[in-house]
């Protein structure tokens, strides 16, 4: 019989709960004239769904909810995701009728509102970016992006010529060269350098008069500030070309340095990382871009602007790229990060970031003794440690990252950056107190223990879970996605 | 690691072996064990045009996907359909039933120089 008692069952399917006559409505007697069937050969003889009645549905469902995991149960340090936590006003707030039952489609003078909203949240990105002109339209990261780079390409198009080459760092997110293939440039990839710098000698070799522009994370994915962002930034310019900062590490950063001040010209934020909009299982997020001034011409339609007391929606722009988007964004989210930073105000952010820092570098030199740090020196918000010690014990990172669910805590992100043998890239974000990253440290070196005395408890686990560690490779070569019942083919 | 001697090599883990007039590909051993287990293999058409160091394909593992780079250039006379239904042949077999591509070389000559030997290559894996 399966374990269905306890707080943490293995909850079978809604088809396994299938009992045969149960229902859960109980229809009225026939109270209208009888109407005829569809033909016999639209008419199937089974329709095998689950009979189950209202009780079992609540509960099934009910229970597969309590399995989940998320940043309001636990400890969530997926690196360069910033799982910080979501604070319940943002949603209290976005959730008012005024914003939740607006049309798209509704007149400017009905809408004032939300318009103020969206052109204060433009300002206050543009002056923490450094950079002033901003849209709000991106759905999220990638596709700020996206839009990023077409503005490199009409800028370069403004001044009639053609490039091909985008730079992009070897420790670069994913997204980076899917976007620079999505606008039709070709990667030329910057390796790291022993320090976890951009190389910047093979920078400087790779430019020439083809290079449309640079893609650059900063802090990078290792968590590290780009120390030579100056002289970078200078090589890039003195070919005429931009500079596009992917703000996914933004979280170290907002109050402290400004990207425009370091020579970026163009930026997308992560609302749904850096502002706390929910995030995880596929968003939505918001990917607000920010531009250099005169860049502004390329953004976008419509912005939000304003003509005196009045905002309006900006059509009248003809060097715009164009819409990127329908409509106007994920404007319910635009509610939440605005929410965000009115309630930290200015202080109040600079501090999230300078949180954020402290809390990493505490994780770094807890733990530095017994994970390997690939690059020995102060991190921004995340910090990226190599499992290569463990793994020389047959206790590879998946396993660190699976045992870690025993323990209540989400898996960091692994084997990310690529660059990294074995990496293990964690994010506490700044909204953990020190007691919860006492533990995160107490459970990381009672694991780094177990990989030299017992790693056979490392390799085996999650030990707790309803259901243990699974096959990947089989799940991914040979994936089941159909229930069928016992018996049948 | 398995590093059979009468192989070529690139950098990034692939190999190369002249038959007659046809050079097969796969990747080695190294690089299915770093890779973990393969999961799924997209490979080009037969017909289509290889470059030597530019990628062909991509192989996919539950850890990363990874692009493939041809050890030479010339066009795929055949590909390893079977990969496509157990790509799990790369990881058991890299040099033999995993083999990836067969290509019939445009300038063997001029570019077996820019391969390593297999001892120029075990001394590289030994560094990684």
């Amino acid at each position: 019989m399966p374990n269905t008692y306890g707080f943490v069952p293995r909850e079978p399917l809604i088809f396994e709960h299938s009992v045969p006559g149960r229902r859960g409505v109980e229809l009225p007697p026939l109270d209208v004239p009888e109407a005829e069937l569809p033909p016999e050969e639209y008419l199937r003889d089974e329709l095998p769904l689950p009979e189950v009645s209202e009780t079992d549905v609540v509960r099934h469902f009910t229970r597969l909810s309590q399995l989940n995991f998320a940043v309001d149960i636990g400890f969530y340090p997926l690196g360069s995701c910033t799982m910080k936590y979501n604070p319940k006003v943002n949603d209290a707030i976005a959730n008012l009728a005024g914003f939740l039952h607006l049309h798209p489609y509704q007149d400017e003078t009905t809408v004032q509102g939300i318009l103020r909203l969206m052109y204060e949240l433009q300002a206050w990105l543009g002056e923490i970016a450094g950079l002033p002109a901003v849209t709000l339209q991106p759905s999220a990261g990638a596709h700020g992006e996206l839009t990023g780079v077409l503005i490199i390409h009409a800028y370069h198009t403004s001044k009639g010529r053609r490039r091909h080459v985008i730079l992009v760092p070897d420790s670069a997110h994913g997204t980076n060269p899917a976007t620079v293939a999505m606008v039709g440039y070709r990667t030329v990839s910057i390796p790291t350098g022993a320090d976890g710098n951009m190389d910047l000698d093979a920078l400087k070799a790779a430019l020439n008069e083809d290079v449309a522009g640079l893609m650059i994370t900063n802090p990078s994915t290792l968590g590290l500030f780009e120390e030579h962002i100056l002289e970078v930034a200078e090589a890039i310019h003195s070919v005429d070309g931009l500079i596009y900062m992917d703000g996914a590490n933004m979280n170290a950063m907002v109050g402290v340095a400004k990207p425009g001040d370091l020579g970026m010209d163009i930026l997308h934020y992560n609302l749904h990382k850096t502002f706390s909009v929910p995030h995880g299982g596929g968003g939505p997020g918001a990917g607000a871009t920010a531009v250099r001034a005169d860049l502004a011409r390329f953004l976008p339609v419509p912005v939000v602007a304003k003509e005196g007391d009045r905002y309006y929606l900006d059509y009248d722009r003809p060097e715009s790229i164009g819409r990127v988007r329908a409509f106007y964004g994920n404007v319910n989210n635009m509610v939440r990060g605005y929410v965000y930073m009115r309630m930290l105000g200015r202080e109040g952010l600079e501090d999230m970031s300078r949180t954020a820092v402290l809390n990493a570098n505490y994780i770094r030199v807890q733990l530095q003794d017994l994970y390997d740090l690939p690059y020995d020196r102060i991190c921004k918000h995340e910090v990226v440690f190599s499992g290569k010690r463990q793994a020389k014990k047959g206790v590879r990172t998946l396993d660190i990252a699976k045992r870690l669910i025993d323990f209540g805590i989400h898996p960091p992100t692994i084997y990310f950056p690529l660059i990294v043998e074995e990496a293990l890239m964690i994010e506490p974000t700044e909204t953990e107190s020190k007691a919860t990253l006492d533990h995160f440290i107490a459970v990381m070196r009672r694991i780094a223990e177990e990989a030299e005395i017992d790693p056979d408890t490392v390799r085996s686990a999650p030990h707790v879970t309803p259901v243990r560690r699974l096959d990947e490779a089989r799940a991914a070569r040979r994936p089941v996605l159909r229930w069928t019942p016992e018996g049948a083919s | 690691m398995n590093v059979p001697a009468d192989l070529f090599y690139t950098e990034e883990h692939e190999w190369v072996r002249l038959e007659g007039e046809v050079a097969v590909v796969g990747i080695t051993d190294y690089a299915q064990h770093e890779l973990g287990d393969v999961v799924y293999v997209e490979l080009p058409q037969v017909g289509d045009h290889v470059t030597q160091s530019e990628p062909f394909g991509v192989v996919e593992s539950v850890k990363a996907a990874s692009d493939l780079f041809a050890p030479v250039s010339g066009e795929v006379i055949e590909i390893n359909a079977a990969l496509e239904d157990a790509p799990e042949l790369v990881n058991n077999d890299p040099y033999g039933q995993g083999w990836m591509i067969k290509v019939r070389p445009s300038n063997w000559e001029a570019e077996r120089a820019n391969l390593l030997d297999a001892e120029a290559y075990r001394r590289l894996i030994e560094q990684e």
